[in-house]
C-alpha cells in the first residue's frame, strides 16, 4: 500500500512539473497560435540560469529561482519581438521552423558555455519527511506545493486583474479584443514573459531531483505538447489536467509496467487518442 | 549581364554541366576524403528531396523524417548483419519497409491539420528513436549494428571503395532528382501544391485530400528510406543516434537554405552546408549557433531560400525587360516556374 502512495506522490510531482511547462505552452498557443517548439529550450535555459546563479554566484535557491525566471521571461519577450512578431503574417509553417531555429540556437549556446555534461543542482530542501512510514522528500513536496500556488496565482491574475483579462480576451477572440482597444503587442509580450517564467520556475523546482544538461528540454517539451493536445490547445484547465494525467500515467506505468518504456507511454497515449479523435480530447476547451 | 548568366543557369545545358561536374568530381578532388564527404552530402540530399515532397510541395511539416531515415538504415543493417541477407535484397526490403510504415503513419497522422500534424510527427520521430534505443533484442540498443554489408557489385565493381560508392550514390541522386522534376511538372505535383495553398481550396477543386497527402507522405518516407539504406551501406555501422531529432532539424535547415519547394534547392542547400561545416571543423559542435539564427533570418526575410530568391529575382528581371525584348522574354520560362514554386 505504501508503494502505491509513493507512486501517487511521484505522479503528483511529475504532473506538477509537466503542468507548469504545458501551461506556458498553452498560453502562448492560445494567444498567438504558435506551437512554440523553443519552449523546451527556455525550460533548459531556466535550469542553467538557476545553476549559474547558485553555483557560480552563490545566490540562495529562492533568489536564483526568481533571477532565472526574470532572465527567461526577458528571453521569451525577445523571441516574441525579434522572431514571432515579424512572422505574424507568414504561413504557419514558418513559425514552426523559426521556433526550431531558436531551439537549436539556445541549445548550442548553452552547450558552448557549460558543455554537454550532466550536472547536479543542490537545493536547501534535502530533508525527508516521514508520515507514518510514508516517505516524502521535501523537494517533491515543494514541487507540488509550488505548482499549486503558481497555478492559483496565475488564475487570480487572469481572472481578477485588468491585464490578466486582456490575455483571456485575446485568447477568446482576436478581433473582439482589438475592437475594445486591447494592445495586441503588449498582450503577446506579456504572455511570452509569463510562459518563460513558468518554464524557468518549473525547471528550477525539478532540477534538484533530476539533472541539468543541454538536452534536458527535449522530453519535457514533447510531453508538454502531448498534454496540451490532450487538454485542448489553448485551454488552461486542460493543461493542468493533462499534466496530471501524463504524470500519473508515467509514475504508475513506470512502476507497474516497465521503467525502460515509461517515456513511450505519453507518446503512445497521444498516438492512440489522435487516431481516434484527430481534434484532441477536449477540442473546444474553455478558456 | 547578371540576368544573362541567370537565364543561362536555367537552361538544360546548366543541368548537364552540373552533372558533368559531379561525374568528374572524384578526379578533381585532392583526396579520397573529399569524395567521401561529397557522397555523404548526396545521401543526405536524397533524404532532403523526400522532405521536400511532403513539406515543400504538400506544405505539411514532417518532423519524423529523420526517424524514417533511421528505419531505412536499420532495416538494411539488421537484415544484412544479423540475418545474412545480401545487400540488394535488403536494400529493396528497406525501401518497402519505409514505404509501408510511411503508409501506416501517414494514414493516422495526415488526418491532423497543421500544428497537430507537426506535433504528432515530432512524437512519432521520438517513438522511433526510443524503440531503436530500448528494443535491444531487435536493434542491439545503444550498442548499434556492426558489420553491415556493402553493396554487392556483381563482380564488376567493389563498392567498399569510396569512388565506386560515390558513383552509386550519384546515380541514385540523379534518379531522385529526375523523379522529383517529373513529379513537379505532373498533375500530381500540381495537386500537392494546391493542397499546400489550402486544404479547403484543394478540396473545392475536387482533390481527394487524404489520398494525395498519404501518397506524398509515402513518397517522402521512401526517399528517406533510400537515403538511410545507402547511408548504412556507406558507413556500415549505425546506432540509435541516426534517429535523433537533430537529423530532422539538420534536413530542415538544408531544405530551407537551398529553397523549400524547388527542384535544385535541396541539392544546393545540402551540399553547400555540408561543405561549410566540413571546412569549419571546429564548428561541428557549435554549428547551430550560426544555423539556428540563420533559420530564423531565412524564414523572416528569404522564406524561399537561395533557389526561390533566385527564381523570383529572374522573374522580376524578365518582367522589367519584357517591353523591350518581347520576343526574347517569351522564351524565358522563369515566371511560370517561379510562380508555381512560390
Amino acid at each position: 500500500m505504501n508503494l502505491f502512495f509513493q507512486q501517487i506522490i511521484n505522479g503528483l510531482t511529475l504532473g506538477s512539473i509537466y503542468g507548469l511547462v504545458a501551461l506556458g505552452l498553452t498560453l502562448v498557443y492560445g494567444i498567438l497560435h504558435i506551437p512554440n517548439f523553443a519552449h523546451g529550450a527556455l525550460y533548459m535555459v531556466g535550469a542553467f540560469m538557476s545553476y549559474f546563479f547558485m553555483v557560480d554566484l552563490g545566490v540562495h535557491y529562492w533568489l536564483a529561482m526568481a533571477g532565472s525566471a526574470a532572465v527567461v521571461a526577458i528571453l521569451g519577450v525577445l523571441c516574441e519581438r525579434l522572431v514571432f512578431h515579424p512572422l505574424r503574417h507568414s504561413p504557419p509553417i514558418h513559425d514552426k521552423i523559426a521556433a526550431i531555429g531558436i531551439l537549436l540556437f539556445l541549445e548550442a549556446l548553452v552547450q558552448m558555455f557549460w558543455g554537454s555534461d550532466f550536472r547536479r543542482m543542490s537545493s536547501p530542501f534535502t530533508g525527508i519527511m516521514n508520515f507514518d512510514g510514508l516517505i516524502i522528500p521535501e523537494q517533491r513536496l515543494l514541487i507540488i506545493a509550488g505548482a499549486f500556488t503558481l497555478v492559483f496565482a496565475l488564475q487570480m491574475f487572469l481572472r481578477k486583474t485588468m491585464t490578466g483579462a486582456t490575455i483571456i480576451a485575446m485568447a477568446q477572440s482576436r478581433e473582439g479584443a482589438f475592437l475594445v482597444g486591447i494592445d495586441a503587442n503588449r498582450v503577446a509580450m506579456m504572455t511570452f514573459a509569463i510562459s518563460g517564467a513558468l518554464a524557468a520556475i518549473a525547471a528550477t523546482l525539478y532540477a534538484p531531483i533530476n539533472l541539468v544538461y543541454p538536452a534536458m528540454g527535449h522530453l519535457v517539451i514533447m510531453k508538454a505538447f502531448v498534454i496540451i493536445i490532450l487538454g485542448g490547445m489553448g485551454s488552461i484547465p486542460g493543461a493542468i489536467a493533462g499534466g496530471m494525467i501524463i504524470g500519473f500515467a508515467e509514475a504508475f506505468g513506470g512502476f507497474y509496467i516497465s521503467t525502460a518504456y515509461k517515456d513511450i507511454i505519453a507518446f503512445g497515449l497521444l498516438v492512440l487518442i489522435l487516431s481516434v479523435r484527430p481534434q484532441g480530447l477536449f477540442a473546444k476547451g474553455a478558456h | 549581364m547578371l540576368f544573362k548568366i541567370g537565364s543561362l543557369l536555367m537552361t538544360p545545358a546548366a543541368r548537364y554541366g552540373l552533372l558533368a561536374l559531379a561525374i568528374l568530381f572524384p578526379f578533381l578532388a585532392s583526396n579520397e576524403y573529399q569524395v567521401y564527404v561529397m557522397a555523404s552530402a548526396f545521401v543526405w540530399a536524397i533524404a532532403v528531396y523526400g522532405l521536400n515532397i511532403i513539406t515543400g510541395f504538400c506544405g505539411q511539416l514532417n518532423l519524423a523524417h529523420g526517424g524514417f531515415f533511421a528505419i531505412g538504415a536499420y532495416t538494411l543493417g539488421l537484415l544484412t548483419a544479423d540475418h545474412g541477407w545480401s545487400f540488394w535484397p535488403a536494400f529493396l526490403a528497406a525501401l518497402l519497409m519505409t514505404a509501408a510504415l510511411g503508409f501506416l503513419v501517414g494514414v493516422v497522422s495526415l488526418r491532423l491539420k497543421e500544428h497537430y500534424f507537426a506535433i504528432f510527427t515530432l512524437c512519432v520521430g521520438f517513438i522511433i528513436y526510443l524503440l531503436i534505443d530500448k528494443w535491444e533484442e531487435l536493434t542491439h540498443g545503444p550498442i548499434g549494428v556492426r558489420d553491415i554489408a556493402a553493396p554487392y557489385g556483381f563482380g564488376l565493381v567493389d563498392f567498399t571503395e569510396t569512388t565506386p560508392f560515390y558513383y552509386l550514390v550519384l546515380a541514385f541522386l540523379v534518379l531522385a532528382i529526375w523523379f522529383m522534376g517529373r513529379l513537379s511538372r505532373s498533375l500530381l505535383g500540381r495537386t500537392f501544391i494546391a493542397i499546400r495553398n489550402g486544404d479547403e481550396l484543394a478540396e473545392s477543386l475536387g482533390i481527394n485530400l487524404m489520398r494525395n497527402k498519404v501518397l506524398a507522405f509515402v513518397l517522402s518516407t521512401t526517399y528517406a528510406g533510400l537515403a538511410g539504406a545507402l547511408y548504412a551501406g556507406m558507413v556500415r555501422f549505425i546506432g540509435p543516434e541516426e534517429a535523433n531529432i537533430t537529423h530532422t532539424f539538420d534536413m530542415i535547415t538544408y531544405l530551407l537554405v537551398g529553397g523549400i519547394g524547388t527542384i535544385t534547392g535541396p541539392l544546393l542547400g545540402t551540399v553547400g552546408i555540408v561543405w561549410i561545416t566540413q571546412s569549419l571543423q571546429f564548428l561541428e559542435e557549435y554549428r547551430m549557433i550560426i544555423f539556428g539564427p540563420l533559420l530564423v533570418v531565412l524564414v523572416i526575410f528569404f522564406p524561399r531560400g537561395i533557389t526561390g530568391q533566385f527564381l523570383s529575382w529572374m522573374h522580376h528581371k524578365a518582367q522589367a525587360m519584357q517591353p523591350r525584348h518581347k520576343a526574347r522574354a517569351s522564351k524565358v520560362t522563369a515566371p511560370q516556374e517561379a510562380r508555381n514554386n512560390a
